[in-house]
């Protein structure tokens, strides 16, 4: 918390602006206080997932389970409303973070207890979560007419102005922020990625960090489950696939440094606005959806480059005049 | 300085020790680091813990602060027995420590660095910044530090990171205070600044424990010494009773009772000639002839620069002035390859880091130096070429395995080192350097890797053994080079060689 804005962070913040802007000129219904407002409700569930992934890719790891946690969750809360519709929809939510949790704690159990690397776990998981809604739903689809009324009208409703998804994911945001800056569990997540070996004789444990936040992201998915199966009013094997990696690209747009240690609330939060705003104006200037996925590409590569710090050796200090220059060359 | 010594320590030493630690050992897999070893730390004192690199100081250090479990051993706290399983434990029985190298974190600031793992929180369970940068204001002031609390922690210097490893041990206000080579990277004055640091918690009561390579530091902190050769206790006492001959003498104390395979070889023509050999930071002036069938042993502490010096002669980190002739020849490495074309094979220091390839079989990895030699004309590999040399070598070198290609991970420590020497022998060098060759494998397999060693040289090679194990390096080479900071100190033959005069001059004695 030395600084609550990096300078990175307000070039994205102009880049996306400035996008906006110039999107804007070309198609100026883009610019009307409707549009902004329904392309930060289509953003909202990617900024939830890309903050929860962000914990995990601070401690060096990957979560490549969050859409296919998302999408068996989704269906199992469907499946739930249709067979008690009396459920209020706030237990439908509980159970939907329930499950989640429980999905994502799967995960974090697996890499922290045995050791297994993230992205085997997770790409393990993704593979059987998926293969479950198959399951579950015993193959079929689940549309509006099987959920209720309730369970419908949630990501909808409208408070203040604003979309419920968009309240939800400003609570999550708020969440975050608090977590990662204001508790000694948050801060020890840098401090895991920066330098694992120096996080140990801070007494912070890896493990446990580790199984928080693969059930953090596991929690957050199956909110996030409910909200997109609700919203789009289907349920299948295969919604969001592929979701994971846009989730991710949030992440490295945002300045989230996939070696770990390094990444805030505010960057991913840009990151995934940056990608809302590409998918939500291409279409508007007759741009294809197969540029919108290169210029994603592009973008990612890009955030990569300026991300990367020299990466030389650093020399060591060991002749006594280049310890005393080190020394006293810093003020 | 004797302001240290000034109050009677004899009589204080009557009292109860504040930290008892008693018949710990500790192994690791063909080790054993530490043996029954015994360590008395009294409040208001500063025991200086002297050994030779590699006696067990670290090991001890790392079962005080939390990161190892002995494997036996008791640890008597204020006269309560306690155990220690983690740094959190090692705090709550007041005892903290500053590590030899900075370990913190880059993207953090001062503040957090300090706090990371008992930041202060306010009733809500939140973190009270403003508290932390207080208290982290405050500490800096006391350690006269010259930076602010939220600096980000990779805008300072090697220096200022010591001072604020120094602020994060008083940060947990421990009655016990360890401090493993806290001055290696600090100036002159900021050596004087913790000193007074060290008289400043002294006087508070505190018992410091204090590592250090430097005799004239331990003899103006230190109140009391504790002298560890090869993982055991070999004599403690009053620093004012003893000299640094005799810590010296026992540090170095065994008498080289090993036997090594050293042969007597004709010395032939120089193959290799460095002069003045330089890079901005980490090695100076190095200039040194080789010759055929040559052993030349490099001796330092660790941290002397011996390993980057090498790694300057391999082309990994280039120097920056100076000269390499082969054979009469000068020759140009910019890069590993270079160096392997010009007929040099290192064994780096680290060999499951930097030598072995573990997941590949023997043959793989004999091969992985010398690929370019043992392609065809169409660039395959030639399997029956590179299994009749791995043959070959794996017999000369008596690699025990059950076929040539067996995993390396299933193969000894010992093993594993044979074929990482096999691979580079693979590139037909005329000068092999070998870096801590038999850093961690067992007994057996030293003797193997000796006599390979001496075998080479009677076949001409001229080799460069970099060892911090004194005997080692006595017993084998025929002249040895003392490195200190960067800098080669003195150049002894072997016969005029005694481990007293080497270690003294690595330490910075009498050069």
């Amino acid at each position: 918390m030395t600084q609550i804005v990096t300078r990175r962070e307000l070039v994205l913040a102009f880049i996306i602006v400035a996008m906006v802007l110039l999107i804007g000129v070309r198609a100026p219904v883009f610019l009307s206080f409707d549009n902004l407002r329904f392309v930060v409700t289509d953003t909202s569930v990617l900024i939830m997932m890309a903050l929860a992934q962000m914990t995990v890719i601070l401690t060096r790891g990957i979560d490549l389970s969050v859409a296919a946690n998302l999408a068996l969750t989704g269906m199992l809360v469907a499946l739930l409303s249709r067979a008690l519709p009396g459920l209020p929809i706030p237990v439908v939510m509980l159970v939907a973070l329930l499950i989640g949790a429980g999905l994502g704690l799967v995960n974090g159990l697996l890499i922290a207890g045995l050791g297994i690397p993230p992205i085997v776990v997770t790409l393990g998981t993704l593979a059987i979560y998926r293969g479950a809604i198959f399951i579950v739903a015993g193959g079929a689809w689940l549309t509006s007419k099987d959920m209720t009324e309730a369970f419908l009208a949630f990501p909808k409703a409208e408070f203040l102005g604003l979309s419920s998804l968009t309240w939800v994911a400003l609570v999550v945001t708020i969440g975050f922020y608090v977590f990662m800056t204001l508790t000694r569990t948050g801060r020890g997540l840098y401090a895991v990625g920066g330098n694992p070996v120096a996080a140990r004789y801070c007494g912070v444990s890896l493990r446990l960090s580790q199984v928080l936040v693969y059930t953090l992201a596991g929690t957050i998915s199956g909110l996030a489950g409910y909200l997109w199966v609700a919203r789009f009013g289907i349920a299948y094997a295969d919604i969001g696939i592929g979701y994971e990696l846009t989730v991710i690209a949030s992440c490295v747009i945002g300045g989230v440094s996939i070696a770990g240690g390094i990444g805030s609330v505010i960057g991913t939060v840009l990151g995934a606005l940056f990608l809302g705003v590409v998918a939500n104006a291409l279409p508007l200037i007759n741009i294809s959806p197969f540029w919108q996925m290169a210029i994603s590409g592009a973008v990612i590569l890009a955030a990569v480059i300026v991300n990367t710090r020299s990466e030389w050796k650093p020399q060591k200090l060991i002749l006594h005049e280049a310890r005393r220059a080190a020394a006293g060359g810093q003020k | 300085m004797a302001d240290t010594t000034d109050d009677q320590p004899g009589a204080r030493a009557e009292a109860e020790p504040i930290l008892r630690l008693s018949g710990v050992s500790k192994r690791f897999p063909g080790v054993k680091a530490l043996e029954g070893m015994r360590l008395d730390l009294y409040a208001g004192h500063t025991t200086a813990l002297v050994g030779e690199n590699g006696a067990g100081k670290s090991t001890l250090v790392k079962i005080l602060t939390g990161i190892y479990t002995p494997d036996t051993g008791s640890l008597v706290v204020d006269g309560v027995e306690r155990t220690i399983h983690s740094p959190r434990d090692a705090w709550a029985d007041g005892i903290t420590a500053i590590h030899q190298e900075p370990v913190m974190f880059d993207e953090l600031s001062v503040a957090e660095n300090i706090f990371m793992g008992h930041m202060p929180v306010d009733r809500r369970g939140l973190i009270d910044w403003s508290s932390m940068i207080a208290r982290t204001t405050e500490l800096l002031e006391r350690i006269e530090a010259d930076f602010a609390a939220k600096t980000q922690l990779k805008r300072l210097g090697v220096a200022q990171k010591h001072m604020v490893e120094i602020a994060r041990a008083l940060s947990h206000d421990a009655r016990i205070v360890i401090m493993d080579e806290p001055t290696a990277a600090l100036s002159a004055r900021e050596i004087d600044d913790l000193f007074r640091i060290v008289a400043d918690l002294k006087r508070q009561g505190r018992a410091i424990l204090f590592i250090s390579h430097k005799f004239d530091e331990i003899f103006r902190v230190a109140d009391r010494w504790t002298c560890l050769r090869d993982g055991c206790l070999v004599g403690e006492g009053l620093i004012a009773e003893t000299t640094e001959d005799e810590l010296v003498k026992l540090m170095v104390g065994r008498s080289i009772d090993q036997v090594f395979p050293k042969r007597e070889v004709a010395i032939g023509e120089p193959v290799l000639e460095v002069a003045g050999l330089s890079n901005a930071t980490e090695y100076a002036d190095i200039s040194f002839t080789l010759h055929k069938g040559e052993i030349l042993g490099f001796y330092g502490l660790v941290g002397a620069g011996r390993s980057e010096t090498m790694q300057g002669l391999m082309g990994i980190s280039p120097p920056t002035r100076g000269t390499i002739r082969i054979n009469g020849h000068e020759a140009r490495i910019a890069a590993p390859a270079d160096a392997i074309d010009a007929g040099i094979a290192y064994v780096p220091e680290d060999r499951q880091i930097q030598g072995a390839v573990t997941a590949l079989g023997i043959r793989e990895n004999m091969s992985l130096a010398s690929l370019a030699k043992t392609a065809n004309k169409t660039g395959f590999v030639a399997y029956a070429a590179e299994l009749a040399r791995t043959r070959d070598l794996g017999s000369k070198l008596a690699v025990k395995a059950a076929h040539w290609d067996q995993k390396l991970m299933e193969l000894s420590g010992g093993n594993q080192q044979k074929v990482v020497i096999a691979k580079w022998l693979a590139t037909k060098p005329q000068i092999l350097i070998l870096d801590e060759p038999t850093k961690g494998i067992d007994i057996g397999s030293k003797a193997a890797v000796h006599a390979i060693m001496a075998d080479l040289a009677a076949e001409g090679l001229g080799i460069i053994l970099v060892s911090s194990e004194l005997p080692e390096v006595m017993g084998m080479s025929d002249r040895i080079v003392v490195m200190a900071e960067g800098r080669m100190v003195r150049v002894f033959d072997r016969a005029g060689a005694t481990p007293e005069k080497i270690v003294s001059v690595a330490t910075g004695g009498m050069a």
